[in-house]
């Protein structure tokens, strides 16, 4: 995924998750559920300490976005770049993990199919080694 | 590489480096105060070039389509040409007529605009003491009720703009004002909705202007002012703020003190803790913090995990300048 944009690929392959979701609009909805999630989170808060929430909100978005495949510009290197400094603060697979689950405990929460909450999961791991600068 | 002209000069930008800071390196005589792009005291207008859009958030859409930008957040792609924006329409001259002190620190300052200037309580006006020496203060005034504009002015140590309206402004004289700015202020609708205000020292300035706006408006769901300061002296507006609650039964206010031992009618330990202890869900719930930067941001935090919505929090930290 390094090479070929993230974003022409979503547009290929998963063109309809986003739209099924409901676009923009489920997006909102999803972006409060799941950033309250992660910052109660004693297991992965302390990499948003000390963090502007509004900025902080604006990337949870960002990140909803990418894995429900609609549109956004992110690509593997940003994904490294974006993450280096928590790789570095110890950033790994158990923090990637609890990320995963609160997606899908959003998700549920907000009554989406099992079926597009596995697509939205798969899209969002299919970041981890990037994420995690591997 | 960016070049950056500005006056007869011009400089190149170093990587990532803002507008600001090569001009500030530069020795460049320009105005900022809070750095991060909050205050807006650093507006500039580019001349040639487009400034980036991120430099131009927070800005009226007459500004941004005029090329008005942020200077602390202007990182530019492209060559760009600076100046400041001196024309008439940007800032408004006043002239002070009353100074009177709210407690031993803070200043009420009334000023009377030259021209009108139309602006929602709790929004925040940058006061001028020279062209590139200028600072936000908040409104406290209603228009409709108060026929000057109302600051509270916290005097800080070795303040170069508050220890100036402290010790050398004078009812009569002229100041040079621009905004107003900010989204801080109460928008009308959701009447039944529960609004909680938490501020800390001056930080009562924009509350007490939204909350007079809200009860003009005829807001009908609970209103709760948490106001605080270390001891009872650095908090003001008391009788006032008990008048309104007497008078509005919708209305409560919570004085407190987290310096000392409380006395009659005051609640201990800092407002945003209290505010936390009295009202622990903030589903549904308006919330409204300005004042100390620390503050506004632990409670935004707090307030947005105990349920609130970040639509419906609304904040002004008074950020101060960064000693450079
Ligand atoms: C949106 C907004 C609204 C605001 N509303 C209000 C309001 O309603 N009321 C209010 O009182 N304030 C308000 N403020 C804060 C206000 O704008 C000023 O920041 C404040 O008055 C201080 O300005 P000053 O020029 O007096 O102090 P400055 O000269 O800017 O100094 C600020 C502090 O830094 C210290 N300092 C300066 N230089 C150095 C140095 N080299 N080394 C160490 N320390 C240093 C000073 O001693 C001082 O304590 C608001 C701020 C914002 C951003
Ligand atoms: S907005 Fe630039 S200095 Fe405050």
């Amino acid at each position: 995924m390094t090479e070929k944009k993230l974003a022409d690929w979503w547009t290929e392959s998963h063109a309809s998750l986003y739209a099924q979701i409901g676009g923009e609009a489920a997006v909102d909805a999803a972006v409060e559920i799941f950033y309250r999630k992660v910052l109660a989170d004693p297991r992965i808060n302390r990499f948003f300490e000390g963090v502007d929430m509004e900025k902080q909100a604006a990337k949870q978005k960002a990140f909803l976005t990418m894995a429900f495949g609609g549109p956004h510009n992110y690509t593997g290197m940003d994904m490294r770049r974006g993450h280096a400094h928590l790789v570095q603060q110890g950033l790994n697979d158990s923090h990637f993990d609890a990320v995963m689950e609160h997606l899908g405990a959003t998700l549920k929460e907000l009554n989406v199919p099992e079926e597009l909450i596995a697509q939205a999961a798969a899209i969002a791991e299919s970041t981890r080694n990037d994420v995690l600068g591997r | 590489m960016t070049n950056l002209k500005y006056g007869k000069d011009t400089y190149l930008l170093g990587k990532d480096q803002s507008v600001l800071d090569c001009l500030v390196e530069h020795g460049a005589p320009v105005p900022f105060s809070c750095r991060s792009g909050v205050c807006q005291t650093c507006l500039m207008r580019a001349v040639r070039g487009t400034p980036p859009a991120s430099s131009q958030q927070g800005l009226k859409d007459s500004l941004k389509l005029q090329n008005y930008f942020l200077a602390c957040v202007c990182r530019p792609t492209e060559d760009i040409e600076a100046v400041l924006p001196h024309d008439a329409q940007n800032s408004v001259p006043a002239t002070v007529k009353a100074l009177k002190p709210l407690n031993g620190e803070i200043m009420h300052v009334a000023l009377e605009c030259h021209e009108p200037l139309e602006y929602r309580p709790g929004q925040f006006i940058n006061l001028f003491r020279d062209p590139t020496l200028g600072r936000s203060y908040s409104l406290a005034s209603v228009p409709q009720h108060d026929e000057h504009l109302h600051l509270h002015v916290r005097r800080l140590p070795d303040g170069k703009v508050s220890g100036w309206i402290h010790e050398e402004l004078r009812p009569g004289q002229t100041v040079d004002l621009r905004g107003p700015s900010g989204d801080c202020f109460y928008v009308p609708g959701r009447p039944e909705q529960e609004i909680v205000l938490i501020g800390t020292g001056s930080g009562l300035a924009p509350l007490y202007g939204i909350l007079r706006d809200a009860l003009n408006r005829g807001h009908r769901g609970p209103i709760r002012l948490f106001h605080g300061s270390r001891s009872r002296a650095g908090l003001y507006l008391i009788d006032e703020l008990r008048t309104l609650a007497r008078d509005h039964t919708n209305f409560d206010y919570v004085p407190c003190v987290s310096g000392e031992e409380p006395s009659t009618g005051l609640a201990g330990g800092r407002a945003h803790e209290v505010a936390f202890r009295e009202v622990p869900d903030f589903k549904d719930k308006r919330l409204f913090l300005c004042g100390h930067p620390a503050m506004v941001s632990a409670a935004k935090k707090r307030a947005f995990l105990a349920g609130a919505s970040m639509k419906d929090i609304y904040a002004d930290p008074f950020n101060v300048n960064a000693a450079p």
